[in-house]
């Protein structure tokens, strides 16, 4: 038994995750990601079943661990109870523990999703919140979206938010105390150690690229380089 | 009573439900994108129905766009699950009910990986006293605000001003249902229906007068992703499987799109706007898109609720051709009036 595949064994969505695979390729068949990127979840889950160290490496150092939308629509149909969508959690949390994901084009995306996502539950409490959710980063929100944007306070105001007000509601102002119990959290069980390593290898990897920190920022965020897709 | 095909199916899967005191947990997609829908929500169960839902300015985001983002680990989730339950534990409750689609699947592994792995729980019982001095019990129910609404919709019907049925045929009007994958898809036994056959949605368009399409691609997730639609860099994974879907429902020719998670209807709406402005194609008649709507939204046209009250005018899709088909009075002035 391999000593990756011994690593994975400790993640709970990995236990739960794999059984045996039978190889059927009904989950790549009904999969988002599967049509949309060179993606085959049946290969990954017989992959890490086969407990090959050097195999494993090769997955936790790739791109394909990062294209799967965590849908989980492998686990409803899947005839032997596997779950490809879980074994692809408990692989990105590897590869992040390692350091593996900077070798990854998507997997170094993961800085920008830290940045937006974790800061917006550190800082507010919410996972989305409608002061950092820009028109400029998300065109796709429409006309109506640049009007919401414009307009944020009068609208919530006419639908009944509490934008950044005190007490109940919708977008309520979070008290400092429970950001405070967040953010105590976040030290006890290892997202801010996670987070402060992903930040320095990112830093490192921007400074080989020439990049400042936002530089780099915009690029993952906005650059493919690489051609990912099914053709 | 014998069940027979789908019935039977269906029949495997009910879910308890509790009829009251609920402490609410809310969601953030859903606050940020279709405010008033939670507004709908309380307004209905709290007010016309004189319901105990509680709430808590205290609770906090489940964390759970961060972990399927894979930005924060299991135990950081769990732990700020635990949290939650210590705020319903506190307040005396019992049934917890989330508003997001996410997080009720998250609730729902917590529990379940709690069941399999007790020494898991342990572990977050230990770093939840080690972070925040609290303590708490499990819920005894819980509940997406869907599988509530589910629950009242023959109440709901009883009290109707509106139905989903075009005024002007009198045939019921065609209605595309869009499951969140996480409501049933990890844990069928957990959500009205089950996995294959959900019947959280349909029960509520059924008893509102409209009927149900079954088309090939029902059950395909809205393409958000995550990470997928989170990065602008890999926004082509969500458009496109949201196109597929379209391009599947087309033939059938829906008059409208409900949904149960706060983010597939952001994604169908939007992206259809997206998709006729790239490509010129729209998916519903005269050249206008399919309304997309939340099942708060759906709920409130049947009470009677002003369409602006609902926060319809925020959608990127027009609704009129709903609203129209409904026999709905509305004041087209009022609609961006703020
Ligand atoms: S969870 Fe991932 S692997 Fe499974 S069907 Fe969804 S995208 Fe595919
Ligand atoms: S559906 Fe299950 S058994 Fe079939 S290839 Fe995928 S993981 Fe293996």
């Amino acid at each position: 038994m391999g000593k990756l595949f011994d690593k994975l064994m400790e993640d709970y969505r990995f236990k739960e995750g794999l059984n045996a695979c039978i190889n059927c390729g009904t989950c790549t068949a009904i999969c988002p990601a599967a049509e949309f990127y060179k993606y085959d979840p049946r290969s990954i889950t017989n992959t890490v079943q086969n407990k090959d160290d050097a195999e494993i490496e090769a997955l936790l150092k790739s791109e394909t661990i990062w294209y799967c939308g965590e849908c989980m629509s492998c686990i409803t149909r899947c005839p032997r109870n596997n779950a490809p969508g879980l074994i692809i959690m408990a692989l990105r949390n590897l590869s992040q523990e390692l350091g593996f994901f900077i070798d990854a084009e998507k997997g170094r995306q993961q800085y920008v999703l830290n940045k937006v996502l974790c800061g917006n539950i550190l800082n507010f409490g919410y996972c989305v919140y409608p002061r950092t959710f820009l028109y400029k980063d998300h065109p796709e929100s429409g006309t109506t979206g640049k009007w919401i944007e414009d307009n944020l306070e009068a609208i919530h105001n006419r639908l009944g938010s509490n934008l950044d007000g005190s007490g109940v509601g919708i977008l309520r102002k979070i008290p400092q105390e429970d950001l405070d119990e967040l953010k105590t959290i976040f030290d006890v069980t290892g997202a801010t150690a996670r987070l402060d390593l992903i930040e320095k290898l990112s830093l490192k990897k921007a400074d080989e690229l020439g990049f400042t920190q936002e530089e780099y920022i915009e690029h993952i965020f906005t650059i493919t380089e690489i051609d990912h897709y099914q053709h | 009573m014998i069940f027979n095909g789908k019935q039977r199916i269906w029949s495997e899967y009910q879910k308890e439900i509790p009829d009251d005191h609920y402490f609410y947990v809310r969601s953030c997609i859903r606050q940020n994108f279709f405010p008033a829908s939670e507004k709908t929500f309380l307004d209905i169960v709290q007010n016309r129905l004189g319901l105990d839902f509680f709430e808590t300015e205290h609770h906090t985001t489940c964390g759970g766009i961060a972990y399927h983002s894979d930005s924060i680990p299991q135990e950081t989730l769990m732990t700020i699950v635990a949290r939650q339950f210590a705020l319903m534990t506190d307040a005396g409750y019992k049934n917890y009910v989330a508003s997001c689609i996410t997080s009720f699947g998250i609730y729902t592994e917590t529990l379940e990986t709690w069941r399999h792995y007790p020494e898991l729980e342990t572990k977050v019982r230990e770093s939840l006293w080690k972070a925040t001095k609290r303590e708490f019990n499990k819920p005894e129910y819980l509940a997406h605000a869907s599988d509530v609404i589910y629950k009242l919709r023959d109440r709901i019907a009883t009290a109707s001003v509106n139905r989903l049925v075009n005024k002007k045929t009198g045939e019921p009007l065609k209605v595309v249902e869009h499951i969140g994958c996480h409501y049933s898809k990890m844990f069928p036994s957990k959500g009205v229906g089950g996995a294959e056959y959900p019947y959280v949605l349909t029960g509520m368009i059924e008893a509102w007068g409209g009927e149900i399409i079954d088309y090939p691609e029902r059950r395909h997730c809205c393409g958000f992703g995550f990470r997928q639609y989170l990065v602008k860099a890999n926004r082509g994974y969500s458009l496109s499987n949201t196109h597929k879907k379209f391009e599947s429902m087309k033939p059938f020719k829906p008059d409208m799109i409900i949904t149960n998670c706060p983010g597939c209807p952001y994604f169908l709406d939007r992206w259809q706007y997206v998709i006729s402005e790239m490509e010129g194609k729209t998916y519903g008649e005269n050249s206008q898109g399919i309304p997309v709507f939340t099942y708060e939204e759906v709920a409130g046209l049947v009470l009677g609720y002003d369409p602006w009250d609902l926060g319809l005018q925020i959608h990127q899709t027009g609704v009129e051709p709903l609203l129209d088909k409904m026999g709905i009075i509305y004041n087209k002035a009022d609609k961006y009036k703020l």
